[in-house]
């Protein structure tokens, strides 16, 4: 075998406005920079960088908290809701979002959530939704889809033994208080994008005063699911993207189940499928 | 002067020291401090949010303290069981929180002065008398927050809680200046260069100094070793050639106060030591106090947790006996017959003469 000598080419300023640097020390093949990058480029274009408060819970993703040019409070495993609340309570003209993984709201912290959407609280609560632990090296949360291997789900969840998942989107949907709610994606370039409107629709929300918004976004996490990191886009589109249904689940107060979302999802599929036949998409 | 509750009196001195967020969830015999709360921060450009639960109160108010505001949670000692892991890492982010604790007789000292949280914190705890003594306590209360970015638990009770007393609450204002709160968000410093980190961890933003979580829990661990150095507060009569000397705090040490100046009017040599700062313990003051003395009584309302502090000052000088016990009223939240000056008395008495100590008085049990 020959080797031939690459030379790599800098083809342009890759660090988002609102990073303090590009080094993380996430996995390869995590989908959580791809998430965070569409929320801090979405505060960025909507000129919020200097009235942004972000509140951060506790996963892999706190990192972030040490690398994010915003104002930021780090908050407990679980509890970033009410610490935002706080916050917006005392800034009602700030901006508030929270960032937090499956773990941390679905399970330790899920009263916390649905309180601050039920209460109509005016701020944007971010799901980084990869279906594990993440940070603890792979293990079943509320979010695991049935039949999904985890480290404490070996043979996959078993919905006799281990229950079944919690779809939160849809959940926090239902309730009065909570003005948008939106389930995105970063498995391949479409979704990146399509979740980076949901981002700015979201904080369009919270600046209009309309009250709760959500941004759920499916995230790869290769190591915690046990697969090749180059496999993690399809598995995460067979396993978490089959239950956890993309698509906005509530825009300006109308509800559209996951059945309506599938739908959707199959036509916008035919129609990328005939976009890439004629050559190019148009996002 | 007015005629005020002491729940009310609290509220308002509160809000006199500034305090413009609280955050609580209903529990006796904390509740009606939550309603004066929610009655009287709308007034004051302030928020009251009756919270989904302890855990949610005290993390709004975790957040509102971040934005540099002052900032209360409170509940009874059940609630803030609830609310320890917060404390614990609210103490390591150094926000300034004040927290009240209505509690049920004097049952909370451990959770006060050692915390129910995880990790080595801890907490001015100030305990007043009296509803005077409590107005002018919760003003200290938020300044000794401010002035260390540590939280300050102010150890009410029922009694305190519910008795209706004529009072001035006028804002005081304490010797000294207080740190600016460079570290307060308020969201402008985005995209800068020089957005700022609330945080229990010890880290910093990327690019800058940061301590590392060793470093930052030995500062704090300074911090407090100072606090106890230079924090303590207490009242003593009579203790110079005192026999018994008898410590209590609360309302009981005002109980106990009256008792020995009564049997002091008769002639017996006794003293008392009120402690006004449950920590840091004024460990010195019971030293001095158990200097010369025969016996040392501790009179508290649960099953004995301050005699701990006690012995550690007393340090072998004399005997340490608990004439105190559990007593509440039937509902269990309430004052129970223990808390009577007569029945003190006897007890005091009785060590004072080394004479058995009488049997605990039972409550009535209907309910």
């Amino acid at each position: 075998m020959t080797s031939t000598n690459t030379e790599l080419k800098v083809i342009g300023q890759q660090l988002p406005d609102l990073l303090l640097t590009a080094h993380h020390h996430m996995c390869p093949g995590c989908g959580e920079p791809l998430a965070l990058r569409g929320c801090l480029e979405s505060i960025s274009d909507l000129g919020l960088s200097q009235r942004t408060i972000a509140v951060a819970g506790i996963g892999c993703y706190t990192s972030f908290s040490m690398t994010t040019d915003l104002d930021l409070v780090q908050a407990l495993h679980g509890r970033a809701p009410s610490v935002a609340t706080g916050v917006k309570r005392m800034l009602p003209d700030s901006i508030v979002y929270t960032l937090q993984g499956d773990g941390d709201m679905v399970n330790e912290g899920l009263q916390e959530v649905l309180h601050a959407a039920a209460r109509g609280e005016n701020i944007t609560c971010v799901l980084l939704n990869n279906g594990v632990f993440g940070e603890t090296g792979g293990h079943m949360t509320a979010t695991t889809v049935l039949g999904q291997r985890t480290k404490n789900s070996l043979e996959g969840r078993d919905p006799t033994y281990h229950g079944f998942p919690i779809l939160i989107g849809d959940l926090i949907a239902q309730l009065e208080g909570a003005a948008y709610v939106a389930r995105g994606s970063v498995h391949n370039a479409g979704s990146v994008a399509r979740t980076a409107k949901m981002f700015r629709r979201a904080f369009e929300v919270q600046m209009r005063g309309e009250g709760f918004s959500f941004v759920e976004v499916l995230t790869m996490c290769p190591t915690g699911w046990f697969i090749p990191t180059i496999e993690g886009p399809q598995y995460m589109q067979d396993t978490l993207g089959e239950v956890h249904i993309m698509g906005e689940l509530k825009v300006d107060g109308v509800i559209h189940t996951t059945d309506e979302l599938h739908a959707q999802n199959v036509l916008k599929a035919a129609e990328m499928e005939k976009a890439l036949a004629r050559g190019g998409i148009d996002t | 002067m007015k005629l005020m509750e002491g729940s009310e009196a609290i509220a308002e001195a509160a809000i006199a020291a500034g305090c413009r967020f609280f955050a609580g969830y209903p529990m006796t015999p904390f509740t009606e401090l939550l309603e004066h709360f929610a009655k009287r921060l709308p007034d004051e450009g302030g928020v009251c949010i009756n919270a989904e639960s302890e855990l949610e109160a005290a993390g709004m108010a975790w957040g509102a303290l971040a934005t540099g505001a002052r900032a209360a949670t409170g509940s009874t000692g059940q609630g803030l069981s609830l609310m320890q892991e917060s404390f614990s890492e609210i103490t390591l982010a150094e926000l300034p929180l004040v927290i009240f604790n209505m509690a049920r007789g004097q049952q909370d000292y451990y959770q006060s002065t050692r915390g129910g949280g995880h990790g080595d914190y801890r907490h001015i705890v100030l305990a007043p008398m009296d509803i005077p003594e409590a107005v002018e306590l919760t003003q200290l209360a938020f300044h000794l927050a401010d002035k260390w970015r540590n939280p300050v638990l102010v150890y009410g009770d029922y009694l305190l809680a519910h008795t209706h007393e004529a009072v001035d609450v006028n804002p005081i204002v304490f010797d000294g200046a207080l740190p600016e709160k460079d570290w307060a968000l308020d969201g402008s410093l985005g995209g800068t260069g020089q957005s700022r980190l609330v945080s229990p961890l010890g880290f910093e933003k990327s690019g800058r100094e940061s301590p590392g979580i060793e470093a930052h829990l030995r500062r704090i661990s300074a911090k407090h070793a100072e606090i106890s150095a230079t924090e303590v507060r207490v009242e003593s009569g009579y203790c110079d050639d005192a026999e018994t000397v008898i410590v209590a705090f609360g309302p009981p040490g005002k109980f106990v106060r009256y008792v020995v100046a009564q049997l002091r009017a008769e002639g017996e040599k006794v003293g008392y030591v009120r402690p006004i700062t449950l920590w840091p313990f004024p460990t010195e003051a019971v030293a001095a106090a158990a200097d010369g003395a025969t016996r040392v009584g501790v009179f508290e309302l649960c099953a004995g947790q301050m005699i701990d502090d006690v012995r550690l000052g007393v340090l072998g000088r004399a005997p340490v006996v608990g004439i105190g016990g559990i007593s509440t009223d039937a509902s269990g939240f309430g004052v129970g017959p223990l808390l009577d000056v007569e029945i003190i008395r006897e007890r005091v008495f009785a060590l004072h003469r080394d004479l058995p100590l009488p049997s605990l008085p039972d409550n009535d049990r209907s309910f």
